[in-house]
């Protein structure tokens, strides 16, 4: 299999678009979602989209298969959620490493199919690693500042737990991403770096973080150079930002990424903001326009979308990029 | 395009590089249990917020850096680390720079590394426990993405010669950079810096071995720093401190002019080099450079002739204390500072009448500040939920002022559950708003994040609360707060909900939520309207508020579905298609009890007073607020109170001196509907006497929902069913114009305005007290209805009296076949301008629907091929027709 990092060389990747959005399209209700293994759990599990990898995995393979077929060089696995901290909402934790064995092989065998038919072109699988849903730097509680809902030691095991299902799945790469606290983060690298360090492996990791506002900041606080600054301790594959902004809105913090980092870079923004009801409504066509400033100024070497991009983005996006080089890096001496 | 020299770089939320061109970063040092006494005594009290202003002393005095060490044999250092280091992170003054974590314990670093989500610097590590522990502890460093400091210190003890040094660094340098790949920039060393002028000779070159360590380090290991304590050198002069300051200052210089870029130094306790007195100055390199056999002894006795404190300068830090009282207050909101609050909150509550108004006024001003910065990008979260903090406690410091007050508000003014919804984490803006409606002394119930609906609804219900707060960040809890709204309608809750978060927005709000819940829904997008909200929503009569609320989202809704859905129509033909539907064969019908028209003249006015509905009057004089609240309203209280009076005073007069007169027709007669939208009106033989002209909705609905016309409202024609219709006009704007044209001669504008909204108020209720004659007696269809005036005013009554000109129909010209069928003129006087407006003004006239199907309704926009049915209808060109209903076509 041809090596990420050679095809990084050549010419811009394409990551996929929004899993969460093409799922949406099939209107599962709560008996889809609970399949015929989880139909008398007793809580609802509907919103679950992690765990349709076990009950809908044709579903999941579909997307997958949908964006590759638009031209995605990379998808990312259905395990966004895939760790003992957020499945507590479900109370799933003990499904945690199956849903990401399962996810990280659907995607994988997926992208088997793909390099086969077109062994120039080959297909690459991004373990996606989400940020939970606490925050280790961030009180919940205003009255108790010191207060923290999750440690980083927690942080650290969950991690762990995710990133060696992934890596067991089969996994080429790892996307610790849409960070909204640079400590999760930190403890997602940090497990990360354990696993590597316990199998005697090296796997490339791809971080991206996530700028919440106009601030130009992170949901922690912390400006583009902190964050860089921050997760760069760890040999990064590529660095970028991802969610919550659309692309014209993230491209003066992409630029400043670009210029102050000498790993390889990353964008998946969302297609613009969303509207009063939710709804994303920038077409593939606007997208593509703003992307292709990207393009032009090679800020980056990975492109793709996040909420709200479909196919139809990425295939936009990815005949686009086709056009361009990559961004260049010169290595510090 | 990217990077190309390897730089020491930390952060905090914000980045630090240290660069040549930054010549020397500065550490703050006052944060350190060993070295400050104060420090260690807030620490050992738990005082973390003096803790934490000692800290942010440090920033505002130039510190790049932030020490925190709480070595100290009585602390728990762990505990101590993790517990400042949590309260930093929520100082975003504070926490914008990185942070060393400092302790000879490995432990205590560990617990700061995994707290700080910047890259801090480790201080330290070495060689001192072997290569064993130095490496395991590099690697971890390295891991958690920290820089580290290396003592010269080996298995042997501390270096105190340059050998020593040199020898030392080295070895570690290549333990970090070969076996743990450690990044070189990221390796900083701190060859010891020891006291000068002790008198022992083996310290005499302390200062100069130092330096020319430095130097060799910055020339043979390629890219390592270099750090130091400064204070330490000057340490044999404890109590002198011009000499201090001057050892300090010189040693600094020169460490720095060797490579010594980063230290940590007391600022307050360095002197200006360049201001070092020459002669001094001389005395000291002497002693640093080892230039003299006795340079020390020199020193020692030049140093006894400048003993003598200089006043310290620590005024510069708190300059703003300087400021006025509200621009003290504000400050310490927008920075979060508390340490102040309480004294100035003080000073302002001793300023006012009564304390609540130091919440209303100074601190509502610095949080409006504060929300401005915030909206603009040039604040972000933390900061603003530290602003909250500061509120907080500015509040809890007025509280028993508030209480103590006779009308005393020892209760909160309400309760608030506030909640974030089921599938949603973020919830600082919820904090926020609950923090600030906390200051406003509303006693909240947070139940948190990922609040599923039936826990909001028991809650509610258990706890009795007076609202509902939801809240969200992500666009799935838009979803998810219509899932709860419609959960409370089917539950019969009744509690006003207010929705808020970034993703929620009044068209949301007023389009998905408001139509699911038949009580008030309010979207409040920032804490200080939320708090203007829940005030309205809490007041007693809160009857205006909530209807104008409901008025104002249904008027936003219509606009924006208009807006939204970009001229979908359907055509007159498809509308009448989906005409509303009654089921004819099983409605009843009732027969009025006394058909043909009925005149009322001189009317005893003085029982309309009780149907007055006093609020519109008070909102015709820009009072704005709710009868009877508003005459007790702080703000317009007073002066509502006394219009109030004067209003009473008047209508007394008017009613004792008959100075009105009140006069209405009204007509009650078969009818049915013919050609869908028409109603025909007959006589009491049957024949055809006019024909109401009814206009039909046209845009596009969801399916199933109808286009409404009036004449849905009766039966029509080929049904077979003989239905029934009314109209009519009163007014009790006779000899109006006479006492106005008197009050304004008499230069008594005052009261020529006052006669007018008080005729205009009899009219309606005239309106209404006649309606009700005719619902319960002339028409008879509700003869046992007993409704109390509120019921009245929100139309809780079955029928409807829609008015020409009014939404339902807005076609004017249909005054003229009401006044055609009731002689209206004639009859009682009220005539119709060529505008087709009532004179006397205070007049209303309209139509009567008995079916307890009718209900009220907006027609909204209609297209040209509905106009030019009307026109063949009403006999009229295009052109008058288009003129007549031009407000309601569609572009």
């Amino acid at each position: 299999m041809s090596d990420i990092k050679t095809a990084l060389q050549h010419r811009i990747l394409v990551l996929d678009g929004a899993m969460g959005t093409m799922l949406q399209r099939y209107n599962f209700s709560e008996e889809d979602f609970r399949g015929e293994r989880f139909k008398e759990y007793p809580s609802s599990v509907k919103g679950n989209n992690d765990l349709l990898s076990l009950t809908q995995p044709q579903a999941i393979a579909d997307v997958h298969r949908k964006y590759f077929e638009a031209g995605a060089d990379i998808v990312e696995t259905n395990t966004f959620s895939g760790t003992t901290i957020a499945m507590a909402d479900y109370d799933m934790e003990d499904l945690v490493y199956e849903l990401n064995y399962e996810s990280a092989k659907i995607a994988k065998q997926v992208a088997e199919e793909f390099t086969k038919v077109n062994p120039d072109k080959p297909r690459f699988v991004a373990g996606s690693i989400g940020p939970t849903n606490k925050t280790a730097s961030l009180s919940p509680d205003v009255n108790k500042p010191e207060f923290r809902a999750i440690t980083f030691d927690e942080l650290r095991v969950a991690y762990k737990q995710q990133v060696e299902a992934l890596i067991d799945g089969g996994v080429d790469v790892l996307l610790v991403e849409t960070i909204f606290d640079t400590l999760n983060a930190k403890a997602a690298l940090f497990a990360i770096e354990e696993v590597k360090e316990e199998r005697h492996i090296d796997i490339p990791i791809m971080v991206s973080g996530t700028i919440t506002d106009a601030s130009g900041r992170t949901l922690s606080g912390q400006t583009v150079e902190a964050f860089l600054l921050s997760i760069s301790h760890i040999p990064l594959l590529s660095v970028g930002f991802n969610c919550a902004l659309g692309a014209d809105q993230l491209q003066p913090y992409l630029q400043r990424l670009s210029n102050e980092t000498e790993f390889y870079t990353s964008a998946h923004p969302n297609a613009g903001l969303p509207n009063a009801f939710g709804e994303y409504e920038q077409t593939a066509d606007q997208m593509t326009v703003l992307i292709e400033d990207y393009l032009k100024d090679g800020l980056v070497n990975i492109i793709g979308g996040c909420c709200g991009t479909t196919p139809e983005h990425i295939k936009k996006i990815a005949d686009t990029a086709k056009n361009y080089q990559p961004r260049r890096i010169e290595v510090i001496i | 395009m990217s990077k190309t020299t390897k730089y020491l770089s930390l952060s905090g939320l914000e980045p630090l590089i240290v660069t040549p061109e930054s010549n020397f970063i500065n550490v703050g040092e006052r944060t350190n249990v060993t070295g400050s006494r104060k420090f260690l005594r807030l620490i050992k009290d738990e005082n973390y917020s003096e803790a934490l202003d000692v800290a942010r002393d440090q920033v505002e005095g130039g510190a790049q850096i932030i020490d925190v060490n709480m070595d100290e044999g009585m602390l728990d250092g762990v505990y101590a680390m993790t517990k400042f280091l949590n309260l930093i992170a929520s100082e975003p003054d504070i926490a914008k720079l990185p942070i060393m974590i400092d302790s000879s314990k490995w432990e205590i670093i560990e617990a700061g590394l995994k707290v700080v989500q910047g890259k801090s610097v480790v201080n330290s590590i070495s060689l001192k426990e072997g290569e064993e522990t130095f490496i395991k502890q590099a690697k971890l460093v390295k891991r958690y993405g920290a820089a580290v400091i290396v003592m010269a210190f080996d298995e042997d003890g501390q270096a105190d010669t340059f050998e020593r040094r040199i020898e030392i660094c080295k070895r570690s340098y290549d333990i970090l950079v070969d076996t743990v790949k450690f990044p070189a920039q990221d390796i900083i060393f701190d060859p010891n810096i020891f006291p000068v002028a002790t008198g022992m000779d083996e310290h005499r070159l302390n200062a100069l071995d130092f330096f020319r360590a430095t130097k060799w380090i910055r020339e043979h290991l390629p890219y390592a720093n270099v750090s130091g304590g400064v204070s330490n050198v000057s340490f044999s002069f404890r109590g002198n401190n011009v000499v201090r300051e001057a050892i300090n200052s010189a040693f600094l210089y020169h460490a720095i002019q060797h490579g010594m870029n980063m230290g940590i130094v007391n600022p307050t306790m360095l002197e200006i080099y360049d201001e070092i007195p020459k002669d001094l100055l001389e005395h000291v390199e002497d002693v640093l450079f080892d230039r003299r056999e006795d340079a020390t002894e020199r020193l020692l006795d030049f140093a006894e002739t400048v003993k003598g404190d200089k006043k310290e300068d620590v005024a510069k830090v708190l300059e703003w204390r300087n400021d006025a009282l509200q621009d003290r207050i504000t400050h310490a909101l927008v920075r979060g500072i508390e340490t102040f609050i309480i004294e100035d909150v003080e000073e302002a509550r001793q300023q006012t009448k009564r304390p609540i108004e130091v919440i209303e006024g100074h601190l509502m001003i610095g949080m409006s500040v504060v929300g401005d910065l915030f909206g603009s990008g040039k604040m972000f979260l933390p900061q603003v939920v530290k602003s909250a903090r500061v509120m907080k406690k500015a509040v809890a410091y007025l509280q028993p002022f508030i209480e103590a007050e006779k009308d005393g508000k020892q209760s909160f003014a309400g309760r608030v559950l506030m909640a974030t919804v089921k599938g949603d984490v973020h919830d600082i803006g919820k904090n926020i708003v609950s923090v600030v409606l906390g200051c406003n002394n509303y006693e909240i119930i947070d139940l948190g994040v990922m609040v599923p609906p039936e826990k909001i609804i028991e809650t509610a219900i258990r706890e009795n609360v007076d609202i509902i707060g939801l809240s969200g960040l992500i666009t799935p809890s838009l979803d998810e707060m219509v899932y709860v709204s419609k959960e409370m309608e089917k539950r019969n809750i009744n509690i006003p909900l207010i929705i808020g978060g970034a993703t929620t927005s009044r068209a949301h709000s007023a389009v998905k939520i408001a139509p699911n819940y038949g009580h008030t829904v309010v979207h409040v997008n920032d804490a200080s309207r939320a708090v203007t909200v829940v005030g309205n929503l809490l007041q007693k009569d809160n009857r205006v508020y909530k209807e104008q609320i409901r008025e104002e989202y249904e008027k936003f809704r219509e606009q924006f579905l208009k807006r939204g859905k970009q001229k979908n129509f359907v055509t007159i033909e498809e509308a009448r298609k989906r005409k509303f539907k009654i089921d004819w064969n099983t409605a009843e019908i009732v027969k009025p009890n006394q058909l043909g028209v009925q005149i009322i003249e001189d009317f005893e006015l003085k029982k309309l007073e009780d149907f007055i509905d006093w609020s519109p009057f008070f909102r015709s004089w820009d009072l704005h607020g709710k009868y009877p609240d508003i005459l007790t309203d702080e703000v317009v209280g007073e002066q509502a109170t006394e219009l109030f009076a004067d209003a009473k005073a008047l209508l007394k007069k008017v009613l004792d001196e008959k100075l009105l007169k009140a006069k209405a027709i009204f007509g009650l007669y078969p009818a049915n509907t013919i050609n869908d939208d028409d109603i025909e009106i007959y006589d009491a033989s049957g024949k055809a006497q006019v024909t109401f002209l009814t206009l039909r909705q046209q845009l596009e609905k969801r399916e199933g929902l109808p286009n409404f016309a009036l004449s849905d409202f009766i039966a029509p024609k080929d049904s077979g069913k003989q239905d029934y219709v009314g109209c009519f006009c009163v007014s009790t704007g006779f000899g109006t114009a006479e006492l106005a044209a008197q009050f304004e001669k008499d230069l008594d504008d005052y009261n020529s305005i006052m006669i007018k909204a008080l005729a205009d108020r009899l009219a309606e209720a005239f309106a209404e007290y006649l309606h009700k004659k005719v619902r319960t007696q002339h028409w008879g269809y509700d003869s046992d209805e007993n409704l109390s005036n509120d019921d009245l005013i929100k139309e809780s009554y079955k029928g409807i009296r829609p008015a020409p000109g009014y939404p339902a129909c807005p076609d004017h010209l249909e005054k003229k076949t009401i006044w055609k069928l009731l002689q209206v003129k004639e009859n009682i006087g009220v005539e119709i301008t060529d505008s087709l407006a009532m004179w006397p003004a205070a007049s209303v006239s309209g139509y009567y629907f008995g079916n307890k199907e009718a209900k009220y309704f907006g027609l909204g926009k209609i297209t040209l091929d509905q106009l030019k049915d009307y026109a063949k209808r009403r006999g009229i060109s295009n052109e008058e027709a288009e003129k007549w209903l031009n407000p309601n076509l569609a572009d």
